[in-house]
């Protein structure tokens, strides 16, 4: 069995986020970056089956611009087995990166495809989702547990009233929940190992994708500030400004 | 053209946040139609058809819907799709699993998780865990887009009369099936949609020790919410979780106990009317979004909160 790892750059999650001043975007410069968290997640639990002798080869790949590589590096030195790198520059929506991810599991022919649930950049929660669609593949989304069958999935899934499992056929699409693992860090002989592992690296205008987008970011903006509040000393007090201050008890 | 709303129920009721969705369906296009699909669900198609703002209801019934399949819900969606300018649904885990699958099919870049409707084609959404607010305009002719549920008030429910319409059932898929779900029964209020809640940190340091917050929520009819770390470390079931990947909250009243406060946490929470926070670590990031902000004990500071509260003559329900 082959394993499809996708994993996207982003802002560091604890960075605190900075809006540029003329409102085109969120600043980005000299800010660190990582692999988004939930994607963490994916490779982790793609190394789990490969340890367990379900998987012969995890493939890690990101679409972005040049620097995405260190996310498809960063998965290599937890153990997946090659890279690829689709070098697209600019902002590129998940419609778009879900299409060029088709092409990649149409050449790669995976049975599995895992990525996070959700990017903590634009917080859209779409590309596996739009990826199960367009291969016409069942989707496992927010998955917390994954069973591993012969020919199919076991899946948990964490929903808003809690926990629904489902069974997918394979090939199929998971999207990962941050309570899936415990992300492995990777060990210094493993990373410098994963400097000879190769990456290919595909220009996505090669793939024949349409990567313009389709939606106008027309203003970037702070969100209102919340006005600042007080200590209060005792609960006695904190009582008594909830009832007759806030007046929300 | 109209829009057209997927409604989200269990077959005998519409869950809360459908409305909320129709409220901002209402506001792109006032010719809002709703789709229902599901198994021996007349009653929800019913009082569907009995909110105002809803001008008809597709009612789509066969032993297929019985469990809420992206898949199978796809493909009845696609059947219905070409008389709309808009899909619309709510950005719960519901929403989110099932919209994109059906924008990729229609070829369109979903807008996801809006929180402002600004105009047919245009929203305010928040991006960075709610750090940006980003205005944004769909350029694609037809329109996908998911509603932050709190972010619109809930329509009404009662006093429309819209006339009901029976459509047919699509493929079902051979390759997805349902197999069980827990949902934690409790007589509480939502999370969702509770006028107060109160929610649990890592510095409650063990799952027993929720019960104090259980008590104040009893005292308050407050509904429980809980961070990342306090789910993750077992004190606490999944669906208790508020952030950026769990569920959003926007009470009148948030009560954040033991909890520091992470950006992700806030990114669920921060819109909540008002903000108190109980932590000893007086620099906690948390006191920065807290209206009331107590610098104690938790161990010590809930349960004087609780007999405080049972010293008041009455507490808004």
């Amino acid at each position: 069995m082959k394993i499809l790892v996708a994993v996207k750059r982003v802002i560091d999650y604890n960075v605190q986020i900075r809006v540029k001043e003329d409102g085109s975007g969120v600043v980005t410069d000299n800010v660190k970056m990582s692999t988004n968290p939930p994607d963490d997640n994916a490779i982790e639990e793609a190394v789990k089956i490969k340890e367990s002798g379900k998987a012969t080869e995890i493939i890690a790949v990101t679409v972005g611009e040049e620097k995405a590589q260190e996310t498809v590096r960063k998965a290599l030195a937890v153990g997946a087995d090659r890279g690829i790198h689709v070098k697209v520059d600019g902002t590129i929506e998940p419609l778009a990166v879900s299409k060029i991810l088709k092409k990649i599991v149409e050449k790669e022919n995976p049975d599995l495809v895992f990525m996070g649930k959700q990017a903590i950049d634009d917080d859209c929660n779409q590309t596996g989702q739009m990826l199960a669609a367009h291969l016409n593949w069942p989707q496992a989304t927010f998955a917390s547990k994954i069973e591993v069958n012969d020919k199919s999935l076991q899946v948990t899934r964490e929903v808003d009233e809690g926990l629904e499992t489902i069974e997918v056929n394979t090939p199929a699409i998971v999207t990962c929940d941050l309570r899936l693992n415990e992300p492995r860090y990777a060990s210094l002989p493993n990373i410098m190992k994963a400097k000879k592992k190769p990456i290919e690296q595909i220009n996505a205008s090669d793939l024949g994708v349409d990567t313009n987008p389709r939606i106008e970011h027309i203003k970037i903006e702070e969100p209102p500030k919340r006005k600042a509040g007080i200590k209060v000393a005792s609960v006695e007090e904190l009582v008594q400004k909830l009832k007759n201050e806030a007046k929300v008890i | 053209m109209s829009v057209l709303l997927i409604a989200e129920h269990n077959n005998k009721e519409v869950k809360p946040f459908t409305l909320n969705a129709i409220t901002a369906a209402a506001q792109i296009d006032q010719d809002l139609h709703v789709l229902l699909i599901g198994s021996k669900a007349d009653d929800v198609a019913k009082s569907l058809s009995e909110v105002p703002l809803v001008k008809k209801v597709l009612h789509i019934d066969h032993e297929i819907y019985e469990n809420y399949i992206a898949e199978n819900y796809t493909a009845a969606i696609l059947k219905h799709a070409d008389k709309y300018s808009h899909i619309i649904c709510s950005a719960n885990t519901f929403g989110k699993n099932l919209m994109p699958r059906v924008a990729a099919l229609l070829d369109i870049s979903q807008v996801s998780d809006i929180i402002k409707v600004i105009s047919p084609d245009t929203f305010l959404r928040p991006i960075y865990a709610g750090n940006a607010f980003a205005t944004v305009k769909s350029n694609d002719e037809k329109k996908c887009v998911t509603i932050r549920p709190t972010s619109f008030e809930a329509a009404e429910t009662t006093g429309g009369s819209a006339e009901i319409e029976k459509i047919d059932a699509a493929d079902q898929t051979e390759n997805t099936k349902f197999i069980n779900r827990e949902e934690i029964k409790s007589d509480r209020p939502e999370l969702g949609t509770a006028r107060i809640v109160i929610s649990g940190g890592r510095g409650l340091q063990s799952g027993e020790n929720f019960k104090l917050i259980t008590d104040v929520a009893d005292k308050l009819n407050a509904a429980i919410g809980a961070s990342r770390a306090a789910v993750d470390a077992g004190y606490i079931t999944n669906e208790h979780q508020v952030g950026q990947t769990g569920k959003v909250v926007v009470p009148d009243l948030y009560i954040a106990v033991g909890i520091s406060g992470a950006i992700q946490h806030l990114a669920g929470m921060k819109e909540s009317k008002v903000i108190v926070a109980i932590n000893k670590d007086g620099e906690a990031p948390i006191f920065s979004v807290a209206d009331y902000g107590l610098e104690a004990d938790l161990f010590e500071a809930l349960p004087q909160f609780l007999e405080e509260l049972n010293k008041l003559n009455t507490i808004q329900k």
